[in-house]
């Protein structure tokens, strides 16, 4: 059971507290409801670009890091499709310096054409490493353009090109932060050494004359529900020819997220998982092969990547994996096999939840998705998943005309490489 | 009104007492030391069995890391698809890890299954079969890993700068290749795992909310086994350590790459030298954090990268300082020009109260963070435990980071960065 404290500042920013006194430190946490799904298709990659440039100085604070680390503060931050998180880990009783850091860029970014320049080139370089020049880097922006049509989960959080980056203006940076970063799009948590009527005077003090912003109210393109099968084949110079399947499945806050997060776990969680078992060990068809989801808030993919064994055909292998997903549709599982995928589910909440760090990360996702105390009702949702649930959400996620299947050749490609350039 | 521009007042680091939780010490019948380190909240714990077992001790390439992986594959009694779901029924984490001396096994768990898990974890270090049929799998699979990974330029940068700073035969330099896999005996394993951990010197490291009745139950599953405790190394058996005549390298593993992966290295001595702490403090200034020197020129200024880094490694032998990055192909000259400028700023100039203040609380944080729970008191310890050290190396490094000065910092700089010790090696 996570406690906490919630309470709103007159300027709409929210405040969680989730009070730990068994450690010495102090975690403060800031959510934007902002991620790379609120981008403008032709300038893809902003979100995170400007999460790069919130270290870049603000209004009253030249350099972020040295107070910070003069307080012996550690701190990071990550863009997903959905929000934009930052956090900052520093002994509890330096707490305040967190407050200071943290309200400053909230107010104000000091806007500096050479911190544009300079994160420009350090994200394309990021962009390098991850996508291009990886084996098989790409295939996420073929997958994502494949899988959706509409909704804007159909580029990546690092962007479609990295000319979107390169073309990144000071204007654009300007009008982002007015728009999105504001009070009233924000969710501040903090929790460790804390008491909450000194969160209350510290938040008070340091955000609450912050201008509460506009409340940004998101009307995206949703996607249509899929009604075909979709294929794409890509040639690349990579040693080994790999699958990649993926199913549109339920949205985070809906039922059925529970059921399908429970499907991967029965498919790819683990040596006896069914994937691992009969097409790495009895068939020998794969070298490696997963299943997962993107945990998206907005309805996401269930995936299946695998990379197959020398001499295997990619029809082969395919074939395999449906004759798995046929076996989800047609038979139920065993109350064992769902006994233990609840259990591994329960150990990795609890594990998860031993950092305080990842305890205030995660009331604020909740929070953001409504509301933080389903942190302490998620577990009863997976307990509640029965086996007629498991076969009946098969039915839907795994009927073909809701796939997207890409076969990723190894050879060599026609005209050149395939990087995204 | 509020003053913005005025940082509030810090706890200065020298003011934190920090202190490590000690562990309490068990010996098992067979001689086997228990080091149970009972601290934490929630009831979940991790023990690690730590075998003399790593690459150290093979005759052949790639024997020792097939072995851990294979662990898990079989007993007289039990399939790989049985043991797997035992562990995974009661949400347990069971994994393996192979290193240059040690290989670890290392089980996390709730505290109400431990009992159902612990005979199956002895079974497998007693017990295990090695099936050709899985080897068979793990050969194959293996090669195939290792093609996809050598197309990486970081993955080959990564082998070839060890192989440099120690030799190719040095267990810390040695690299596998696809045909070793292919050389891969049944017979083979299976001498290994008798001599190296059914009957082999065994560590077992215990933390988190410890249940009152482990202790017994270690000594009920593992007392009576063949294992016995650690026998210390003569340093005189030690293998030799040859690095390469030739400093300079640059590589070329894809023709088509966009990035070349940068590896700056010398070779350093190990934990008992009484630099190594000093050096770390060097190494912070250096690389060692967001705030430092490599990362706030070469990044946070010229943008040539999305990350560089240095450290050192957390070797037993003998240890080295590396600086890592991966940076755009037309500016890899650059970026190594600019680390050897920062080496010689830090050899010239004294570093400054306000920087070295900032290593100094970023280090003491970093540790306050790191002793924030069980699993990662338990970590340190290991580290420790496995260096042939105790806690007055700890509370030595602390009161170091607190008292070193700028001036042994410039004394140190001239001593160890110096260019024309380092490897320098780029792969594309």
């Amino acid at each position: 059971m996570i406690k906490f404290d919630r309470f709103q500042l007159s300027n709409g920013l929210r405040v969680l507290v989730h009070e730990d006194h068994s450690t010495p430190m102090a975690v403060v946490n800031v959510l934007y409801d902002i991620g790379a799904r609120d981008e403008d298709p032709k300038k893809t990659g902003f979100a995170h670009l400007f999460e790069h440039l919130m270290f870049g100085g603000s209004v009253n604070i030249e350099d972020f890091e040295t107070p910070l680390q003069l307080a012996g503060g550690e701190n990071n931050a990550y863009t997903t499709n959905d929000f934009t998180n930052y956090y900052i880990q520093l002994p509890a009783e330096n707490i305040e310096t967190a407050f200071y850091l943290e309200s400053d860029r909230m107010l104000s970014l000091a806007f500096s054409e050479k911190s544009l320049e300079v994160q420009r080139k350090v994200v394309c370089e990021e962009f390098k490493e991850h996508y291009i020049n990886k084996p098989y880097g790409d295939v996420w922006f073929k997958m994502r353009e494949l899988a959706y049509k509409q909704h804007p989960y159909r580029w990546m959080t690092i962007g479609s090109k990295l000319s979107h980056i390169e073309d990144a203006q000071l204007a654009d940076v300007r009008q982002f932060f007015f728009k999105y970063y504001r009070p009233v799009n924000a969710i501040l948590v903090v929790a460790g050494k804390v008491k909450t009527e000194q969160v209350r005077q510290l938040a008070e003090k340091w955000f609450g004359d912050i201008p509460s912003g506009e409340k940004y109210v998101r009307s995206l393109p949703q996607e249509p529900r899929q009604h075909e099968m979709r294929r794409l084949d890509v040639t690349a110079d990579v040693p080994l020819d790999a699958l990649y399947k993926s199913y549109p499945m339920a949205s985070r806050k809906e039922p059925g997220y529970y059921v399908a997060d429970l499907i991967t776990e029965v498919l790819g969680g683990g040596g006896s998982s069914r994937l691992h078992q009969a097409l790495i060990k009895e068939k020998k068809l794969f070298s490696q092969i997963e299943c997962y989801h993107t945990g998206s808030v907005d309805p996401g993919l269930l995936v299946i990547e695998g990379k197959l064994v020398k001499g295997v055909s990619l029809e082969e292998a395919d074939k395999a994996v449906e004759a798995e997903l046929q076996r989800m549709q047609s038979e139920k599982i065993s109350e064992k096999e769902l006994t233990k995928v609840k259990n591994k589910t329960e150990s990795a909440i609890v594990f998860e939840d031993m950092s305080v760090m990842n305890r205030a990360n995660s009331l604020a996702i909740y929070e953001l998705l409504g509301d933080a105390d389903m942190m302490n009702t998620e577990l009863g949702k997976y307990q509640a998943v029965t086996v007629e649930d498991i076969l009946t959400t098969s039915r839907q996620l795994f009927d073909p005309n809701n796939s997207n299947t890409l076969y990723y050749h190894s050879g060599q490609p026609k005209g050149g490489a395939s990087h995204v350039k | 009104m509020l003053n913005r521009t005025i940082a509030p007042p810090i706890k200065d680091a020298r003011d934190f007492d920090l202190q490590l939780p000690l562990y309490k010490k068990h010996v098992l019948s067979n001689g086997v030391e228990v080091y149970a380190i009972d601290l934490g909240t929630e009831d979940a714990l991790m023990i690690t069995w730590i075998f003399d077992a790593g690459n150290s001790y093979e005759g052949q390439n790639g024997l020792a890391a097939a072995v851990s992986a294979l662990l898990k594959n079989g007993t007289s009694t039990r399939t790989a698809f049985n043991i797997n779901e035992h562990f995974e029924y009661y949400g347990a984490f069971l994994s393996r890890a192979s290193h240059h001396e040690t290989a670890d096994i290392t089980l996390h768990c709730l505290n109400k299954h431990v009992s159902q898990l612990l005979p199956v974890v002895a079974e497998l270090i007693s017990d295990s079969i090695f099936p050709e049929e899985e080897l068979a799998i793990y050969k194959k699979n293996g090669q195939q890993r290792l093609q996809v990974n050598l197309k990486k330029s970081d993955f080959v940068a990564g082998r070839l700068i060890e192989a440099y700073l120690y030799g190719k035969e040095h267990p810390y330099g040695k690299y596998s290749h696809l045909e070793d896999f292919q050389h891969l005996q049944r017979q083979d394993l299976l001498d290994f795992f008798q001599k190296n951990y059914s009957h082999g010197a065994c560590r077992i490291i215990v933390a988190g909310k410890l249940p009152a009745t482990l202790l017994e139950e270690l000594e009920r599953d593992f007392g009576s086994l063949p294992l016995h405790a650690p026998i210390p190394q003569n340093p005189s058996t030690l293998p030799p350590i040859i690095p390469a005549q030739q400093k300079k390298y640059d590589i070329t593993n894809d023709p088509d790459g966009v990035q070349g992966s940068i590896r700056i290295a010398r070779n350093f001595p190990n934990r008992h030298h009484p630099d190594f702490q000093k050096v770390q403090v060097l190494n912070n200034v250096f690389g060692g954090f967001f705030g430092s020197r490599l990362m706030t020129n070469i990044r946070e200024d010229k943008g040539y990268t999305y990350g560089i880094y240095s450290y050192l490694l957390n070797n037993r032998q003998e240890s080295a300082l590396l600086i890592t990055t991966e940076a755009g192909k037309e500016v890899c000259r650059a970026t190594i020009e600019e680390v050897y400028k920062e080496m010689q700023l830090l050899r010239e100039e004294p570093i400054d109260e306000e920087e070295l203040a900032m290593a100094r609380n970023f280090t003491i944080g970093t540790i306050l963070g790191d002793l924030d729970g069980p699993f990662q008191v338990a970590s340190r310890w290991k580290n420790l435990i496995l260096n042939d050290l105790d806690e007055r190396y700890f509370y030595e490094g602390i009161r170091i980071v607190k008292t070193i000065t700028a001036e042994e910092l410039q004394e140190l700089a001239n001593r160890y960065l110096d260019p024309a010790a380092f490897f320098e090696l780029v792969v594309i």
